[in-house]
């Protein structure tokens, strides 16, 4: 089974802040987005099973190769890295035109990618890449499991889980309960270095003179507020055990927690 | 290993190493190292997720399953593995010293043998040259070797072992030849504990590296195969001063990574813990003190990977080399990790924190592998070697 799996690099979770323009700063140490890691866990055990190849496929600035390195030592076979200085400060919209048409130039039959990125947050790109090349769309996966030209997903519901099945080449959303993400081995390390990671260029996935990237953002960030710091919580310090649980009884009550 | 990184010393592959060794040590060694210390337990998860990991893998040849990875590259994971438990980068450490004698003077078909299990984790090996009544004066051991046939029986007791009771080999040091030269007495070879005779007589309770067994091995005439000689007869206590000059760094990038530990926790509690109506940081008796650490540990690490680098070249005064990072690693070890404790105040003597341990695990850097004091006589005597 030949699976790309969409990755993007993030900035490291806590460490993400916002440049003079109002856009996320990527000069910070970039991580893969945590989602990702978890359906690339995934495409890796599914491959271990049932033979097969899983290919990278990010959008992000040239230099942005370490995470792509990372994902490569857990045991990706390759990346393809679109990258494009015009893209910077590309809405979604760009973004899935972007990944979608890369993936047009791959061969594939299951596409993963994580429910959503640690820095933007959208959750769109996934459903958005399946409408534009018209693939079955998967989402809210616990189980991934191949079948004889198809494929078998238990989606979370509210109620437990769905079985769907669709055919391939398909698009499947993970959840972080496929599994934990490997460590990369060290040999996985020492052997991703002689991984190929492929740069293309806009021109190079047929999306030359073509209205995406940060100029045609579809979206315009305003502003960005951090949220009011939480005040101190409150210690109930009556040695009473009775006092003590009768005083935090009433502070629910107060909020109607109970 | 590919050219010098331009972001310094390290290469792409060692500092990708570092990094991924460095996280597993804070997200799954570091949780246990209290336990491991609280209960004296070996922590055999570790020893699994670090032979899945590759890690056991690293200081052996890559024809014979392993990393192939040079002398600093294994220090800087014993240095991360240390910095989170102590016992844990121990693992490593003796994998290689016990591994050292096979690799120096092994042959293909020796190596052949017995490396792909200890590459691949399955396998640990102890180093067994210590006895209770030679320990600095290695030379002065009485355990023996007699040929018999095509075998040898050694019979005898080794003290201090680590791993000894959970390694499946042990490179045994013996008298083959009690009349010659005293450094031509020795040979060395490599046992299987699973062999009749070989028993573990008693395990030590510990200062430090408590969840890190060291054992006495009682040898009653366990008989090894004569194929399990490493070099020639007599080649025992030259080919264990050559180990010791390589394993030695091990242990001075374990000393290393608990000075950084014991620092990374001393600076973090210190921009914490609030006296006076401030933190205690920004007390400048406070700031010297963790500076101090600082250069110490910054110092000794400098240290260790230019031993490293010039052992890996071949350098002829090799054992200087050696003992200088460790007698440097191990005293900052010990002086940072009594500061850490001092930064901590009454905090850093409770087992609530973790910079006790560290200075209890310190103190064994400067014991092992020769004391300090052997390592000043290493040192002095390449410089007298030095004639003008």
């Amino acid at each position: 089974m030949r699976i790309v799996v969409l990755v993007k690099p993030v900035p490291d979770p806590g460490e993400e802040r916002l440049g003079d323009d109002g856009r996320l700063d990527r000069s910070v140490t970039a991580v893969i987005n945590g989602n990702d890691e978890y359906v690339l866990e995934a495409a890796l055990k599914l491959v271990e099973a049932h033979g097969g190849d899983v290919t990278l496929l990010s959008m992000a600035p040239a230099g942005v190769t370490d995470p792509i390195r990372k994902a490569l030592a857990m045991g990706a076979t390759r990346a393809v890295l679109v990258s494009d200085p015009t893209l910077a400060g590309a809405c979604s919209w760009s973004t899935t035109q972007v990944l979608a048409a890369a993936l047009r130039t791959l061969e594939y039959d299951l596409v993963l990618a994580g429910a959503d990125t640690s820095d933007g947050g959208g959750g769109i790109v996934a459903a958005g890449v399946a409408t534009l090349l018209a693939l079955p769309y998967l989402s809210h996966a616990r189980r991934i499991e191949p079948l004889d030209g198809g494929v078998r997903v238990e989606r979370l519901s509210a109620a437990g889980h769905d079985v769907l099945e669709a055919t391939l080449p398909a698009v499947v959303v993970g959840t972080q309960l496929l599994g934990e993400p490997r460590y990369p081995s060290l040999r996985g390390i020492m052997g991703a270095r002689a991984k190929e990671i492929a740069v293309r260029t806009l021109a190079e996935i047929g999306l030359a003179d073509r209205p995406v990237g940060g100029a045609h953002a579809t979206t315009a960030l305003r502003a960005t507020r951090q949220p009011a710091p939480r005040g101190s919580g409150r210690v109930v310090r009556d040695l009473d055990p009775v006092a003590a649980a009768s005083a935090i009884v009433d502070f629910l009550v107060e909020r109607r927690a109970i | 290993m590919v050219a010098a990184s331009a972001l310094g010393r390290l290469t792409d592959d060692q500092r990708a190493i570092r990094d991924a060794v460095r996280t597993l040590a804070r997200e799954r060694v570091a949780p246990r190292a209290a336990e491991i210390d609280r209960s004296a337990e070996f922590p055999e998860d570790l020893r699994v997720l670090l032979a899945e990991q590759g890690i056991l893998g690293l200081p052996f040849p890559e024809r014979h399953g392993g990393l192939g990875a040079d002398l600093l590259t294994v220090c800087l994971a014993i240095e991360a593995l240390s910095a989170a438990c102590a016992t844990t980068g121990l693992i490593l450490a003796v994998q290689v010293l016990g591994a050292l004698p096979l690799l120096l003077a092994g042959s293909e078909e020796q190596l052949g043998r017995f490396v792909p299990a200890l590459a691949s984790g399955r396998d640990l090996v102890a180093f067994a040259l210590t006895e209770a009544d030679a320990g600095s004066d290695a030379a002065a051991i009485r355990t023996r070797a007699v040929r018999d046939g095509e075998t040898y029986v050694i019979s005898g007791t080794k003290r201090f072992i680590s791993h000894g009771s959970v390694a499946s080999l042990v490179t045994v040091f013996a008298v083959t030849d009690p009349e010659a030269d005293r450094h031509r007495r020795i040979s060395a070879f490599v046992v299987e504990t699973a062999s009749p005779g070989f028993t573990v007589s008693r395990l030590e309770h510990k200062m430090g590296i408590r969840g890190s067994p060291t054992a006495e091995l009682a040898f009653d005439e366990v008989r090894v195969p004569a194929a399990n000689l490493l070099g020639a007869e007599g080649d025992g206590f030259g080919l264990a001063m050559r180990t010791l000059d390589r394993s030695r760094p091990g242990i001075a990038a374990q000393a290393v990574g608990i000075a950084q530990g014991a620092l990374d926790v001393a600076a973090a509690y210190a921009g914490q813990r609030r006296q006076f109506g401030k933190v205690i940081g920004e007390f400048q008796l406070v700031q010297g003190l963790l500076a101090d650490m600082d250069a110490r540990t910054e110092a000794a690490r400098q240290l260790l990977y230019t031993a490293c680098e010039e052992i890996e070249r071949g350098a002829p005064d090799a054992g200087r080399w050696s003992a200088l990072c460790k007698l440097v690693a191990g005293d900052a070890a010990m002086a940072v990790t009594t500061d850490a404790v001092q930064v901590l105040g009454g905090y850093g003597y409770l087992d609530d924190f973790p910079v006790e341990r560290m200075m209890r695990d310190a103190k064994i850097t400067q014991l092992y592998e020769g004391t300090q004091q052997i390592q000043r006589l290493v040192i002095a005597r390449a410089l007298l070697a030095h004639k003008p």
